[in-house]
Formats: structure tokens, sequence, C-alpha cells
């Protein structure tokens, strides 16, 4: 069955030729293709769906689009399964599963509900007030059982299969929403070259052509929209996007649109993206949102079967579903009367209670002619039927409407409540917009903006059609004629509407005698016209404050359909108009959005780019443990057969000092230095000399930010008079250009100098060890490795098999130790040859662990203790700090807290017992039993095994730390309660003469 | 997201651009004498101007210049950006 609530007039906008089964709570149902899962459900008599979040109150449909407070539910089951998803918003594909949200053990019997039985111990600023003693009752009792009774959803634990995808789309002219003065800006802009996007978030274009019985030039206001649909969609220069939501405006015209591409399709392709997230830099913004019709407070208005009158209408003119059989229309406008004249082409006769004297409005006199019920001066004092209505008492009110008379009850099924329209403003205001209060509209609209966005339309505040249509129209020939130019406009067609007559200032209806139902304001949080009254009395005046007290507006939906209520109520109680007491902020999202599109295609692998070394697969066979460097893949240690990582490490580490090892440097930064000026930029930001370097020959240079500290370090070759080969750190090698750039564009423009990231340009493989220089020897046969020839630090220019070779004599690891340089795409194929000639000499490659070993063992410096905290005193590298000439952060050393002699400064420390590592980042003291805040004299930077005395070693930094070699210490490591006596050593704990590297 | 003319480039999406801090600062010279204020000041202390600011941008993922900006801290306008050798 799909359902017995249906029009007997048809909708074209459904397909009734095609029924489409889906499951809520269990049971299975029908609808037609185009139905939303709201509008089927409601043709199925189903309006329980959920329930409320405080109370657990049950609840229905309010809405029929992105105002829908109550209808949330969990959508799907298993990896795909999505929480708080209006059922409004959701088309229903075959095979559907959704089910309520927010009730245990079901949606008809709540265990929760006791909330609201209990509801007087729950009052505005509960979570405040109740859960506040004792203190630590809050994270073990209270929060817990408050997290259980009030979650909404529930997240999937597994990670989402769907695909999603960015798109970056650039325009003249984006037009926000399609009713009649969106449809008219995007036309004329359009016709007049621009380049237009226009995007709709419902699935229909239109807006309220869809459902108002209009017409433009000769045609309904249906067959208008669609015409001019039809036209924009064949021209070139405009891109048209149904279900597509602009939720986010950001800075300079930067907005974001969430389109939903295939969550109404029946099984798509796996290749089609589920959602696509456009980013969509705007020339102008046409914001042509429209608006959303106020509900009105009055005793249990959050019951099943209560709904927006303009949704009843929407319901039954584009879904063809009836919300009820037995209507009461509630209004205080003209607008609502639509129901009813709607109602009536069905065979309804909807009893209609006016809050007004009386109107003479068009479609009052039309519903009057038709031999409508109209009771004015009457409003709903309260109703009954708790999980779907059955009756309304209904009232006169009296002429200070602060009573109600001659109350009856009369039987109905649902009602349809107005309280007037609120322009959409959220995108206005996200963009800067200073909003006005209209109090002829009771409403704010768009004032004073900040960026190029102009609404139009209802979101302006202009209500009639004619109204919209013209200013859609000059609006879009006026904005894109700033662009193009082209002076191109449109005829405005001519219009028919009917009239309206001028709404009644009044929402909250006065409490029956005797009873106090609550009148409910924000229907998603749950905030009725009780707490915002208890909130005043306690002294909030600040309509933000009275918002955080009560959570007015705070709910997911930002207080779509409350928030003017909510300050129509708080302006009341204070006797002020509501300008003085403020609005809230909007912000982005105005409807929520999967986490899913938010990530794209930004996920597992393609999170970040990974930078891989030209010889990658050859450690991969090699059977290597990658690490993260940066974005680098660097090989981490080789493990064979069942050795574990510190057994690998070892290995490896113990081969560099006993025969040679390879290790992949490719990820080093380098940087190509050219220019007559070179050495003079050299000189200035490092802290040693570079005029006199030999050409051929390398030096270790530190670099100082200009605030003393040590920005990074590394080796820098003198290729020829004007040339240099710097090398850096693989973390700062982006840093490090970017230093350079601003010191050789900005402050010195004088210097003639070029600079340019070699990185990848070049494949480095260094090959350490005391046989280092016998494999060289049969590998380069031509080459004198000679210490005379080739000294330490220096450089030779070869080639191999026809590939040009550089040769450097440079050391990390202390060891004699050589860097085998060449074009990238030879790395593989030089990396091969250095293995093949090795292997008599036992070489085995070695990754970054084994490599922190050596380093740490001969003391070398190195990102853990480059921490951005150190002066070159406290390294030891005072000897690199020239006293002749000057250099980027050179004055910032004289500072006196820079030469206090008792600055933490690098050891070596290795525990007593020669058998306990002790963890990186421990604290060194002098007393571990010492009382808090016990003084912190120094803490562990990197530790390691050494190989060397086999026995664990670290270094760090300790105060005054020269004058304590000898001296027995704490590393104390609290968060896990280790406690390690450590002897202080010198931090160069293996060759402390550096003689090895030199052989 | 800010959109940023780069003078060498034109209009580019913010995440292509590094920012770069005040653009009134002047390094001392290279050599001078400078007193531990003026160090400090040039090191350490920067204005925090509610309104129209000059400041550094490099266009990182661009053509790697270094440019001027006149931006508005509170609104994020940029009314302007130059060439380094050109004033804002
Ligand atoms: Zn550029």
């Amino acid at each position: 069955m799909t359902g017995t609530f249906r029009t007997t007039i048809e909708s074209n906008l459904i397909n009734k030729s095609k029924i489409v089964n889906f499951i809520f709570n269990g049971d299975s149902y029908q609808g037609f293709e185009g139905d939303t899962l709201a509008s089927a459900l409601i043709a199925n008599g189903v309006h329980l769906v959920g329930r409320s979040f405080k109370y657990h109150r049950p609840r229905g449909f309010l809405g029929v689009g992105v105002e829908e407070p109550n209808a949330m539910v969990q959508l799907h089951e298993g990896d795909k399964s999505e929480p708080n998803i209006m059922a409004t918003e959701v088309e229903i594909t075959e095979g559907l599963k959704a089910r309520s949200q927010n009730c245990w053990p079901s949606v008809k019997f709540d265990i929760g509900e006791i909330n609201n039985i209990l509801n007087r111990f729950f009052p505005a600023g509960f979570y405040y007030k109740t859960f506040m003693w004792p203190k630590s009752f809050w994270m073990s009792v209270y929060e817990p059982i408050i997290r259980k009774a009030a979650g909404m959803g529930v997240a999937p634990i597994k990670p989402d299969p769907d695909r999603y995808e960015h798109n970056y789309e650039h325009c003249d002219v984006l037009v926000v929403g399609s009713g009649p003065s969106g449809l008219a800006a995007a036309l004329a802009a359009a016709n007049n070259g621009a380049k237009v996007i226009l995007a709709e978030d419902k699935a229909h274009f239109g807006g309220s052509l869809l459902t108002d019985n209009v017409t433009i030039g000769n045609q309904s206001g249906q067959e208008w929209a669609d015409e001019t649909i039809n036209h924009l969609k064949s021209l070139p220069n405009v891109i048209v996007k149904n279900r597509s939501q602009v939720f986010g405006y950001y800075d300079h015209n930067m907005t974001v649109m969430f389109e939903r591409v295939s969550d109404h399709i029946d099984n798509p392709s796996e290749f089609t993206p589920r959602q696509r997230l456009h980013y969509i830099r705007a020339g102008e913004v046409v914001v042509s949102t429209g608006s959303i019709e106020r509900p009105l407070s009055f005793g249990n208005n959050d019951r099943p079967g209560i709904f927006l009158a303009s949704a009843a209408t929407e319901y039954m003119k584009v879904y063809g579903t009836l919300v009820g059989k037995k209507p009461i229309i509630f209004t205080n406008n003209d607008s609502a009367y639509k129901a009813a004249i709607e109602f009536n082409k069905n065979n309804i006769k909807a009893l209609i209670l006016d809050t007004r004297e009386n109107s003479d409005g068009d479609l009052v006199k039309e519903a009057q002619s038709l031999g409508l019920d109209i009771k004015f001066n009457s409003g709903v004092a309260d109703v009954k039927g708790r999980l779907k209505i059955s009756s309304a008492t209904i009232g006169k009110l009296n002429s200070d409407k602060d009573s109600f008379s001659d109350l009856e009850e009369i039987e109905c099924d649902c009602i349809c409540m107005s309280g007037g329209w609120t322009p959409t403003v959220h995108l206005s205001s996200q963009a800067g917009n200073k909003l006005k209060f209209d109090e002829d509209l009771d409403a704010f609209v768009p004032n004073n903006k900040r960026q190029k966005e102009t609404a139009v339309g209802s979101a302006n505040g202009s209500f009639t059609l004619k109204q919209s249509l013209a200013e859609g129209f000059q609006v879009g020939f006026d904005l894109s004629n700033s662009i193009t130019s082209n002076n191109k406009n449109t005829t405005v067609p001519t219009s028919k509407e009917s009239s309206y007559q001028a709404h009644d200032k009044f929402w909250c209806m006065p409490l029956p005698e005797g009873k106090k139902p609550k009148r409910f304001i924000d229907f998603q949080n749950d905030v009725a016209v009780s707490d915002v009254e208890l909130a005043v009395r306690e002294g909030f005046r600040s309509i933000e404050h009275v918002k955080r007290y009560t959570t007015l507006g705070m709910a997911g939906d930002q207080g779509k359909t409350s928030n003017l209520n909510g300050l129509q109520h708080v302006s009341n109680i204070q006797k002020k108009i509501v300008p003085e007491v403020g609005h809230t902020t909007f912000r982005p999202p105005y409807t929520p959005v999967t986490i899913g599109t938010i990530v794209g295609r930004e996920v597992g692998n393609h999170f970040q780019p990974t930078r891989k070394t030209p010889t990658h697969n050859w450690h991969v066979e090699n059977n290597v443990v990658f690490t993260n460097a940066g974005l680098w893949l660097r090989p981490r240690y080789y493990p064979r057969g069942n050795e574990t990582m510190s057994d690998a490490v070892n290995r490896e580490a113990l081969n560099v000092r006993k025969a040679v090892g390879i290790c992949d440097v490719t990820s080093l930064g380098k940087i190509d230095i050219k220019g007559p000026d070179a050495a003079e930029l050299l000189n200035r930001v490092y802290t040693n000399a570079w005029m006199k370097l030999p050409v051929g020959k390398a030096r270790y240079g530190v670099m100082l930010r200009e605030d003393g500290m040590v920005f990074d370090d590394g080796t820098t070759t003198r290729l020829s008079e004007n040339h240099f080969h710097m090398t850096t750190t693989t973390a700062q090698a982006a840093n490090v250009l970017s230093h350079l750039e601003f010191y050789l564009q900005v402050v010195w423009p004088e210097l003639k100098v070029n600079v340019l990231s070699t990185t990848e340009q070049w494949s480095g493989a260094a090959i350490a060890g005391p046989k280092s220089r016998d494999l060289m020897k049969k590998l380069f046969p031509s080459v004198d490795f000679s210490t005379e020839a080739f000294p330490f630090m220096g450089l030779v220019e070869t080639e191999f098999s026809g590939i040009h070779v550089k040769l450097y004599r440079i050391s990390f690891s202390g060891e004699l130790a050589y860097e085998v340089n060449v074009e990238s795409n030879h790395g593989l194929f030089m990396w091969n040859k250095i293995m093949e000639v090795g292997e008599e000499f036992g070489i085995q490659p070695y990754g970054t662990e084994a490599l922190a070993t050596l380093r740490i063992e001969m003391g070398h410096v190195s990102g853990p203790e480059l921490d951005g905290r150190a002066v070159p005193y406290d390294l030891g590298l005072q000897g690199m700090v020239s006293q002749k000439k000057d250099f980027i952060g050179k004055r910032s050393l004289e500072k006196n807290a820079f030469v206090d002699p008792e600055r933490q400064t690098l050891v070596g420390l290795v525990p007593v017992d020669k058998k306990t590592k002790i963890p990186e980042g421990a604290h060194l003291v002098e007393n571990d039993k010492a009382s808090l805040p016990n003084p912190k004299l120094g803490h562990v930077s990197s530790s390691c095994w050494s190989v060397e005395y086999n026995n664990p070693f670290s270094i760090g930094v300790l105060k005054d730390g020269k004058n304590k070699i000898g001296q027995q210490l704490f590393a104390v490591y609290p968060l896990k309660n280790i406690s390690i006596p450590v002897e202080i050593v010198s931090s160069h704990y293996v060759d402390p003469k550096g003689e090895r590297v030199r052989v | 997201m800010l959109e940023i003319k780069c003078p060498h480039c034109g209009k580019r999406s913010q995440n292509e651009f590094a920012y770069g801090g005040d653009a009134t600062i002047k390094r001392p010279k290279l050599g001078e004498e400078v007193s531990t204020k003026d160090w400090d000041d040039f090191v350490y202390f920067r204005d925090n101007p509610r309104g129209k600011h000059q400041e550094f941008w490099h266009h990182v993922s661009g053509c790697r210049q270094w440019f001027k900006a006149l931006r508005d801290t509170a609104t994020h306008e940029i009314f302007n950006t130059a060439k380094l050798e050109e004033d804002l």
C-alpha cells in the first residue's frame, strides 16, 4: 500500500507509476518515486517518528524541508548507517531502511519519557543547576546517564564505504535558491552573458511557484519555472544544480555547496560519488533563499499531527500527500488559507481559526466563498492525543488576547499553523551583512552588506510575486552587467497573484485557565515558553545569554523555526521591541553536512601526498619497515627472519661501525645556490665563515632564527666559485628555502643570488663504515680515495657508466663515509651497483633507527635537540659561531639569558645499571623523591642502545651540564612512574676526538 | 578562504600562500650597532591593529615571490597587493 492519505488532485512531481518499497522501524511501507521519507510515511498515516531531545516527548513532522526540527532518523544499517537525517530531506529509494532515534526500547514506549513526567526537575539551565554537586558525581554519575538518555543518533563504527568528491568552481553570479526571484536573477544574469550557477536544495526547481496559485505571463507559476529552468540548462554559460545546498558563505565570496549526487538513485554505480562538495568562488552572490514559516505557541503544540501550514500545502501539491483528513487551520495571517483551499480541492473541509479580528485578503475571501468555517479572534489553547493529536481545545481570545473564553473541544487529526514568515537570512548573515529588523514583517532582513552579496525576494523581505520578480530581474541584470557590460536586459513578465492583508503581531497563545501545558518554541531542543520566562526571571537579559541558558536555537537546526518566536517572547516580557533585544549570529553550515563530504577523497593513502625516493621499490623488496618523515616515506629498519626492531637496528648500526652500511638520504633537503653573491648569502645565513671555502669542499653550517635559536643545520659544498649545493634536514627543507627567499627578496634584494630546491633532482646514498673506502675504490676505480686526494669534507665529481656522479666525503654516522649522488632517474641503478660491489665487504642497508643510534652515540644533534629553544652554546656549537662577522640572529646571542653559564646544555646520559633504557622526554632531577614541584634540571631528548658499548645511551640538555659530568641524577617519567638513576657523561660517547671520519 | 592577488600571477586561493607578518618591520643593517631595545623591538614586538595592516605574503605554491598586502584584520578585506619594490 502506498498510503491512504493521498490527494485526489494528483501531483505531477511524483511518479505514481513507480512504487518504492522501504522499511521504517522494521515495518514495510510503500511510496512513490519522488516521495521523501516524510511524505511517504505521512501518506501511510505514520506521524510518530521520534522522541524529543530533553523530555523524550513523542514527535512527528513539523515541516517539509530543511526547517524540520523533529523528524530526525537513523538511515541505513552497518557501515552506511547515518544518524540525525531529516526525514523531509531524504528521497526514498528501493529497500531504504530508516528508524527512529533517541528512543528506547521503542518510539511508542520510551523509558526516557519519564523526563517529561519529571519535567519540573528539568527547567531551563538544568544542566548548570541540577548536576553541579557533588562535583565528583559529574563525570562518574550524571554525565553518562544524561548521555545515554539524551543521545541523538548513533554514528557507525566502521569506515564509510561511500565515495565523496570535491569540486572547485568559479562563476560571475551564484544564485542560491530557485524560487521566482532566484529564477529571475539567474535568467537575467545568464541572458546578459554572465557565467551563472543556480543552486536549489530540493529535487524540484521553482520554490513557492510549486505551491502558489499564480500566473506569470500566460503560464502558471510552475510552467514558467519549468520553462525557465529548461532554458537555463540549454545555455552554455549556466550550471544548474538541484539537490544542492549552499550552506556556507566565507570570506571573499567563497561559498560552499553540498550536492546529494546519488542518494536518491537506486543502486548507483560505485564510481558515482554519493555526495559532492563544491567550493564556489563567485563574483556576486544572489541570495534568493526564500523564507520559512513561523510556528505558533500553544499548549502541547509539539504533538504529532501539528504542521506548519505551508508544509501541509507542499505535501499536498508536490507530494500528493494529505497530512490529515480532519484539519484545523490555525493562523495569524492570510497565507495559511492556501492550505484550507488546497484541502477543499481534495474534498476536505478545514476549520479555520484566525487570531485576527478579520481580513479581506483574496485568499480569505476565497475560503469564505467556498463556505469554509472561519472563526476570527480565535485560537488553539491546548490539544489532546499523546502519540497523535485527536482533538483541540479552541476558544475565543479576549480583547487583550491574554485569556480564552468559550473553550470547546473539537475533534481533528491535524493542525496546520502559521505565525507568518521569516526571511532566510542565514547566508547574508554569514557573509557579514548587518541585519535590520523590519517592523512590518516582524523579522530581520539583510541591510548593510560587507561582501558582494544581494538578497532578493522573500529572503529580502519582498513577499509578493511581483516584487520578487522585479527584484530578481533587476539584480540579475545589474550584477551581471557590472561584470560583462553586455547591457542585455531581460523584460520582466507580467504576473497575477492573490492580495494579502497584514498579519497579527501575536504568536504565543495564553494558557487555558487552570492548566499549564507546555507551549514549545524550540522543538529540537525542547525549549518552551516557560523556560524563556524563567531565564528572564532569573536575570538573563541579553538574547545571547537567554539562548545559552535555555539552549533556545542552539540545536542542529540553528533555530530556523524558533529564533524569532523566542526573541519575540523575550521582548514581550522585557517590554522592549525586538531590535533592542538583538539577534544571535548565524554560522555555517546552514544545514548539516556529512563528514564524508567535507573529507572528500582525502582518505587513506589520499589523505596527503606520499613522497617516495627513487629506490623505494628496492626497500620494499628488501623487507623494509618505513617511517613517515614529513610526507616522505623513509626506510626505518630492515628486519631479517625473526628479528625484533631492536635486533635489526642494533645489527644495522653495528655493521656500520664494523664494516659498511648504505642509507637512503634522498629526502635531505637540497638547495642549489647560484650567483656572484652566493658566498656572501651563506656568510649571512650561517653562523660560521663561508667566504674562503675552497671550490670542491664542503662545510658544516648552523643557521639561526633572528631570535638566536638554532633553526637548521647541514653541509654546504662549493661546486664552483659562484655555485653552492646546500643540504638541510628533511624536516626543515621547505622552511629553509622560504627563509632564504625572504632574505634575498625582502631584506637584501641587492644580493645577486638565485636559490632553487633540488631535493627531488638528486638521489642520495650514504656509504658509511670502516670498509667504505675499499668499497668506493672498487666501485670508482678511476678516483683517488686517499685522504690527501679526497679529504674529509671533500667533493669529487666523476662518471659511472656514463652517469654523472657527485661524491661527497661527509658523515653523519661519525664513521668514515661517502655520499653518492646521482640524478634521480639513475638512483635505483646506482643503488643496485653499490649493493652488488659492496657484497664482498659485507654491506647492509640501514634505516633511520640505526642512523639515529649512530648519531646519538656520536653526540650529533638532530631534530629532537633542534627544538627551537636552543642557542648554539646549548648544543656545544659555540665553536661554529664566528666572532668576526654579522649573521642572522647574532645580535640575539648577546642577550643576558643566552649567555647565562647555567643554561641547559647538551650532555650524555648512561643508566647506572647499564640496562634500563631511558625514555625520551624523561625529566632530569636531583632527587626523585622530592615534593612537587620537583625542580627540573633538564630533559632527555634522544635515546638509543649503544652498539659500541652495549648499554643504553641518551643525550639531553641539563642545567650547567658541563660541570655536572660524572654526577648522578634521576631521569624521571612521572606519567609511567619511572625513575632511573643516570650518570652524566660527555655527549661525545663514541670517538670523542672525531678521528674515524678522518682516517 | 581568502582570494589573494599575487602581483606576479594574479588572483589565487589562499591555500597557495603563506603569511609573512608585518611588512613595515625593517631589519637592522648587518654589522650595525643596535641597542637591546631596538633589537627586541625588531625581533619580538609587533603591533596588533584592528583594521588596516601591511603584511608580507609568500606565494609558496606558485611563483615563490614574497609581496606586500594591505589587509583589514577585522574584515579580511584586501585593499591592495604590491610587489616588494612598489608602494601599497
Ligand atoms: Zn605568484
